[in-house]
């Protein structure tokens, strides 16, 4: 039995991964391989398989791995309403594990707000984003128009080019946004990383995963 | 030529077929041998029939419960696809057995359309078969389906099943004995519904309650495994956890022993208001089936009676019986 009960975990690639693999350290587990290695995806003699955090909830809700961590930010984002009602995981949210500490934003440029003119004068507003549920949630629930143009790479683009007025992207710092002569307009939501759990294994493997939970908690 | 078919549907071919129709008739037997009669009932239903359910589009719950599907007639009336078969027979009672005494007992099997994701073992078009016990009381309705669940599954050859049991009454019971605000009940029980610890603890952060209440509203609804979890409630949890251990005295022991009991079961349909119940695998990562009390539904189409039932997911039924047969699933590793 390793030092997770025999649990599969998921561990995010990406800006979450260090400070995951340091809490699976402080369990116990041999994380030498996992930190040296980082063209492996499956380390099953210590019950982890490592993906992007966006694809985590997807594992986990297939039951591919009973427990897993990732963002607030992708949480919200896959379950965010509207349409996108079809896309909630079914997965449980079991612990805040406070680190990877980061702010959803609405930023425009320095200046007058070139969003809020585009509201007044033309009554609709574009906005590009990674985060087009949260974005289109946030505009919806404020009473704003909006039109949301996904983009997949750097967003701090798009308002510079004039394609659009506004961004909705995630800030740990605001270097990025400031460097791009962006300003913070809005807060949307604060994001840090997240336990979760397959529905099935939260049942079946009910102290196993109690344990692990304790054993984070405890720190 | 390839001609589409839609999205979460698909075509069952005599291979799959003669699997999938092994399984029910199995199912069928089971049922008609504990006196269980099978119903048809229409796939299209008058949208202000399912209404009276509580299934409209603006209601609670998750988009699984709602009809998804809506055509006009000639005219002009709405027309739903069914989501479920409890509310069309919670129909067939109320206008084609107003005065039969109960218990009433049906079964089906039939499809169910729901505006889901489709994924593995989630299509949109839904074989369901299962059992609806009307005019019968909790405990002992309770027990009877929980029974003929067991040997439905036993009999269809599914090993490794647990069967999770909770009460739909058991958190807000709760949330009034510790005097939660009324108005904070729905946001806490929403919470819950989407599987949301953290959002949970958050909500009860804001409540202003003394610390060993709000430590109790978190902890509660994540207790769950064998009658152990129900022999150690003592006080204001006992006392919600009463339905349960009223169940679990009746239950035989071979059902028992299949019984996980979880005090934060709830199900994204919001008829239920008593004993709820989840049927798991480690073959499958999600749930097989499901049911629980209804007890005020059959009122709303006026013949008020006490009501029990539950519904499988033959497809999901297949893929964990495939699963165990292989040694391989979701959490078969």
């Amino acid at each position: 039995m390793s030092a997770t009960n025999g649990l599969t975990i998921a561990v995010p690639r990406g800006a979450l991964f260090s400070e995951t693999v340091d809490l699976l350290e402080g369990l116990g587990l041999d994380t030498s391989e996992l930190r040296s290695n980082d063209r492996k995806l499956l380390f099953e003699e210590i019950g982890v398989i490592t993906m992007r955090p966006s694809d985590v909830p997807t594992y986990v809700e297939a039951g591919a791995a009973d427990v897993g961590i990732t963002g607030k930010d992708v949480l919200l984002e896959q379950a965010a309403r509207g349409s996108g009602d079809l896309a909630r995981r079914e997965v449980y949210e079991l612990l805040d594990l406070g680190y990877g500490r980061c702010t959803m934003v609405l930023a425009s440029k320095a200046g007058p707000d070139p969003a809020a003119e585009a509201l007044r004068r033309l009554g609709v507003m574009r906005v590009a984003t990674k985060y087009p549920r949260i974005a289109a949630r946030h505009l919806e629930e404020t009473g704003r128009q909006a039109e949301i143009v996904e983009v997949k790479g750097s967003v701090e683009l798009a308002p510079l080019t004039g394609m659009v007025e506004a961004i909705v992207d995630l800030t740990a710092t605001g270097t990025t946004l400031r460097e791009h002569d962006l300003v913070v307009r809005e807060e949307i939501v604060e994001c840090t990383a997240r336990l979760i759990a397959n529905p099935v294994a939260h049942k079946l493997r009910a102290a196993a995963v109690d344990e692990l939970l304790e054993r984070l908690r405890a720190g | 030529m390839i001609h589409p078919i839609p999205s979460g549907t698909r075509d069952v071919l005599p291979d799959e077929t003669r699997e999938v129709r092994a399984i029910t008739d199995a199912l069928r037997a089971v049922f008609e041998r504990h006196g269980y009669g099978e119903i048809y009932t229409p796939a299209l239903e008058y949208e202000s029939v399912l209404a009276r359910a509580g299934h409209t589009a603006q209601s609670a719950g998750s988009a699984e419960a709602q009809p998804a599907y809506r055509v006009f007639d000639g005219s002009g009336a709405a027309l739903v696809l069914r989501s479920d078969m409890t509310v069309p027979i919670a129909r067939v009672v109320a206008t084609r057995y107003p005065t039969v005494e109960p218990p009433l007992r049906f079964c089906y099997l039939a499809h169910c359309y729901r505006g889901v994701r489709p994924q593995r073992g989630q299509p949109r078009e839904l074989l369901q078969a299962g059992i609806e016990l009307i005019g019968a009381p909790a405990p002992q309705g309770t027990v009877e389906a929980l029974g003929v669940l067991c040997a439905a599954l036993d009999t269809v050859g599914l090993e490794g099943y647990r069967i999770g049991l909770g009460d739909a009454s058991l958190f807000p019971s709760l949330m009034a004995g510790l005097g939660v605000p009324e108005d904070a009940r729905p946001r806490l029980l929403a919470a819950l519904a989407n599987r949301d610890f953290v959002g949970l603890e958050q909500e009860l952060a804001g409540l202003g309650l003394a610390a060993q209440d709000r430590d109790l509203l978190l902890d509660v609804p994540q207790r769950r495994g064998g009658p152990d979890v129900l022999a150690s409630s003592a006080g204001v949890v006992a006392d919600a956890a009463a339905n349960m251990r009223q169940v679990y005295e009746l239950l035989d022991e071979k059902v028992a022993e299949r019984v996980i009991f979880d005090f934060g079961l709830v199900r994204s349909i919001g008829y239920y208001t008593g004993a709820v119940f989840e049927v798991y695998d480690p073959a499958l990562g999600a749930p097989i089936g499901g049911g629980g009390r209804y007890d005020e539904l059959l009122g709303r189409f006026g013949r008020s009676l006490p009501a029990v039932g539950f519904a499988l997911g033959v497809d999901r039924l297949h893929i964990a019986l495939m699963g165990e047969e292989r040694g391989t699933g979701a959490l078969l590793r």
